[in-house]
């Protein structure tokens, strides 16, 4: 009798055994990553250090978060970058020129990081809705932008380099460098959106659907889905994590130029594949995606610490680890399904 | 008149299975220079897997094939064609980004030492296009050209070879009447030829006019076979279709004379596809739509639910006129839609089976956030209304038999409780037992009070179970069947075009 039915516990075991794999292979990489770190450099696990590193990982992740959506979803945005670039470039023009109208108080702060977000949501939407309704894809379209927005940038700097009001900084400034229960803030949005993310990507109608049309667009049109809706969206939520991690990042050294968010898409896409989101989509992870910017961080903390390997080959570091991580879960991907 | 031409190609009892599954079994099929003989049969008769066997593609289990009376062992489909047996495709295999010359010569370039010969191998595509009597450029890439030029140049691909029999897997669907005229003309030149010519196609007024010699599969078993003369369309008809139907099908609820009409399309006119189609649906009916793959069906219903433009042509839900311009929409007004593509439309085959089933209708599992709890919930519930039975640790969509995922798409689809739903090809692909078990299923919804649409090209199913047919051929819906005139005759004469509204226009006068 037992042979016949189905045995219900037997497969939800192989999942759980299954989902060990790829859910905790990045974790497993982070922490053998940190163990090298505190073998190099017992200073690694000092506060100071760690609260440092999620401070600079906050950026990465931030966006990270929100290429997490577009890429299970089956989109990609290389403008985020440039686009942050952009964004903090206006901020900065517009809070100094307020700070006439406005003084230097938190008015004048809070209009820049109103325009950020406004800003975000719509270079995010002009993404999605030149994507979706002029069917041209997400790599060419990103990649214009991407040239569009650093120009603009380098347009409003003058080839040179905007720098925010010196009294408007001290009032901005403890967004980048204050901590609320010995947390940097950064550290406090970091982990806030990856929440809200997780949430989103997990629980939500949303969430969903980014998965269902990553895999098959067909299969989401033929179950009622809004596909050009939901791939627009996704790009409005990339949009909003840039404008996030811009308000985070501009008093840090209050100024923007041509060289702002230079190769920060790729650093974010790298982050999402590390952490085990499909890059051709239809699966994604943000919890992957938060350990992933942080291992990235941390590569180059770890070099920083230690005279074996030059710093400048953070780069080569950090391209094998991308390279290995995504061999493993191919690898594992393999042997599961055959 | 005379003793019978050379062999060119000969088939000796051919039996092929797909697993466990036996799709053919001992055929004899034999073409003789300078004829072409057609091949009939049902769809799912077995006449594309014996065309696959003969032309390389696909090695028998059992049987012969031997070229001007050798045996022959093809390991592929290019060994078939160093013997000049050619096959052009029902399906389109051409390299898109390439020119129409680069795709004639694709595999077989022209070369004048180390580099390729383009003068040469545009002269000669420029002739075979020419004998063709189309104006395609030579130079056009494959993806600018329309359906029809695209067959074309699958023709003139072929004909380019030193062909010496080639096999023509339905070459008429996409083309228009008057490219069937170039076609046939061609097809009677290289007959002069002493080409050897196995000609496959639904269309019996087509076969009337160029076959000199026919075979009728079904089931995989050779029906019939012989010459063309003297075998009426009629005759053929009966042949391919002859099965007898048995207590597969479940008795039919009745339909009220007086049952409000649910559904009514007016007119849709879908470019390229459908023209002019009109049709009702009554509460509790089974309304069958019958044809052949490519006759317009899958158009008409798709673009009444809002997944494709319609350039003309009202739709009325219930008596009032409604638009749909997205599925959601339909699905607004309880219509729901069963693809009968289910790997590639209707199951996202990497995700798990909950998130499938509910993926239509998510809404419900909400509060806000989605409730992984009642997505369980209504996996059990439809796991048994369903019967879904999964013998092994199955974790996706796409580790699922076909008649389990078929069982799953149908779950998905009743999730959001429709009054009306659209059956596309139920059945293709799946095992007989689980075919009762939705013929059953399809009759508890008219019971119930839901109306049908049943999209089928098995024509035992629509006789089986609609209480009316409606029959479409080339994009014209030539008629609705009711009473005594749902046979398989009659549905087989409206869908080849021979009766009916617009089958008219079709006959030579």
């Amino acid at each position: 009798m037992s042979i016949v039915v189905p045995d219900n516990n037997k497969p939800m075991k192989r999942n759980v055994f299954r989902f060990d794999i790829k859910t905790w292979g990045p974790f497993i990489a982070l922490v053998a990553l940190a163990i090298l770190g505190v073998l190099i450099n017992p200073a690694f696990l000092g506060a100071d250090n760690l609260s440092n590193m999620l401070t600079r990982s906050a950026f990465i992740g931030i966006i990270a978060v929100g290429a997490t959506f577009v890429i299970t979803a089956g989109g990609l945005d290389l403008s985020v970058g440039s686009m942050a670039a952009f964004i903090a470039g206006v901020m900065i023009i517009l809070m100094n020129g307020l700070v006439e109208q406005f003084g230097v108080g938190i008015t004048t702060v809070l209009f820049g990081i109103g325009a950020s977000l406004i800003l975000g949501m719509g270079a995010g939407f002009i993404n999605g809705v030149v994507t979706t309704k002029g069917k041209i894809e997400a790599f060419i379209v990103t990649l214009g932008t991407m040239g569009i927005y650093r120009s603009l940038v380098t347009y409003l700097a003058d080839g040179g380099t905007l720098t925010l009001d010196w009294n408007v900084r001290d009032v901005y400034r403890p967004v980048y460098y204050e901590s609320l229960l010995g947390i940097p803030i950064p550290v406090w949005v970091f982990l806030l959106v990856a929440l809200v993310g997780y949430v989103l990507l997990n629980y939500t109608r949303f969430g969903r659907y980014c998965f269902a049309i990553g895999s098959n667009e067909k299969v989401a049109e033929y179950s009622a889905i809004h596909v050009d809706r939901v791939k627009t969206l996704t790009y409005v939520l990339q949009g909003v994590c840039v404008s996030l991690a811009t308000i985070i990042y501009v008093p840090r050294l209050g100024s923007a130029s041509a060289a702002t968010g230079v190769l920060w898409e790729l650093e974010a896409i790298a982050a999402v594949i590390i952490g085990g989101t499909v890059l051709k989509g239809g699966h994604g992870r943000i919890w992957g995606t938060v350990v992933g910017a942080i291992m990235l961080t941390m590569i180059g903390n770890i070099l920083n610490l230690t005279d074996a390997i030059s710093n400048y080959l953070n780069g080569t570091v950090q391209g094998i680890i991308i390279i290995v991580a995504v061999y493993l879960q191919r690898a594992s991907w393999k042997k599961n399904n055959v | 008149m005379m003793s019978a031409p050379p062999i060119r190609l000969q088939g000796h009892r051919i039996s092929r299975s797909f697993g466990g599954n036996q799709v053919l079994f001992d055929v004899d099929l034999t073409l003789h220079a300078g004829e072409v003989h057609a091949l009939l049969g049902e769809n799912g008769a077995g006449k594309s897997t014996l065309v696959r066997i003969l032309s390389g593609y696909l090695p028998p289990s059992s049987g012969e094939i031997k070229v001007s009376g050798e045996p022959r062992r093809f390991r592929s489909s290019g060994e078939a064609e160093t013997d000049g047996v050619v096959m052009i495709h029902q399906e389109l295999a051409l390299a898109e980004q390439l020119t129409v010359e680069e795709n004639i010569f694709l595999g077989r370039e022209l070369r004048r030492g180390l580099f390729l010969d383009r003068r040469a191998m545009r002269a000669r595509c420029r002739e075979a296009l020419v004998e063709l009597e189309t104006d395609i450029d030579p130079a056009t890439r494959v993806k600018d050209l329309s359906t029809s030029d695209q067959q074309m140049v699958e023709i003139a691909k072929a004909v380019t070879r030193d062909v010496r029999v080639l096999i023509m897997d339905e070459p008429t669907a996409s083309l228009t009447e008057r490219e069937v005229q170039i076609l046939f003309s061609l097809v009677s030149r290289l007959r002069k030829k002493g080409v050897a010519i196995l000609y496959i196609s639904h269309k019996l007024r087509e076969i009337e006019q160029i076959a000199d010699r026919v075979t009728v599969l079904r089931d995989g078993h050779l029906i019939d076979t012989g010459l063309a003369e003297g075998r009426s369309k009629e005759d053929l008809a009966r042949l391919m279709v002859g099965r007898e139907i048995n207590e597969m099908y479940p008795a039919r609820s009745s339909v009220a004379s007086d049952a409000p009409i649910v559904l009514e399309a007016r007119n849709i006119e879908v470019p390229g596809a459908v023209r002019l189609a009109s049709f009702t649906l009554r509460r509790g009916e089974v309304l069958g739509f019958g044809g052949v793959v490519g006759a317009g069906r899958t158009a008409l219903c798709e673009a009444i639910l809002g997944l494709r433009q319609r350039r003309a042509g009202e739709v009325l839900r219930n008596g009032k006129s409604v638009s749909f311009r997205h599925l959601r929409d339909a699905v607004r007004y309880r219509i729901a839609y069963l693809t009968e593509d289910r790997k590639g439309k209707g199951l996202v085959l990497n995700m798990g089976l909950r998130p499938n089933l509910t993926l239509l209708n998510l809404r419900a599992y909400c509060h806000p956030l989605i409730s992984r709890q009642r997505e369980a919930q209504a996996y059990a519930e439809a796991a048994k209304r369903f019967d879904i039975r999964l013998r092994t640790d199955v974790s996706t969509a796409g580790e699922l038999s076909g008649g389990n995922q078929q069982k799953l798409l149908l779950a998905k689809v009743m999730s959001i409780d429709p009054e009306i739903v659209i059956i596309n090809e139920p059945t293709r692909g799946i095992d007989v037992g689980t075919k009762q078990e939705i013929y059953r299923f399809i009759r508890d919804l008219t019971e119930s009070g839901c109306s049908v649409i049943l999209i089928s090209s098995e024509m035992s199913e629509l006789i089986g179970l609609s209480h009316r047919v409606a029959v479409m051929c080339a994009g014209v819906l030539t008629g609705v069947l009711e009473g005594d005139e749902v046979n398989e005759q009659e549905i087989m004469q409206y869908a080849s075009g021979i009766k009916g509204v617009g089958g008219n226009e079709h006959r030579r006068a």
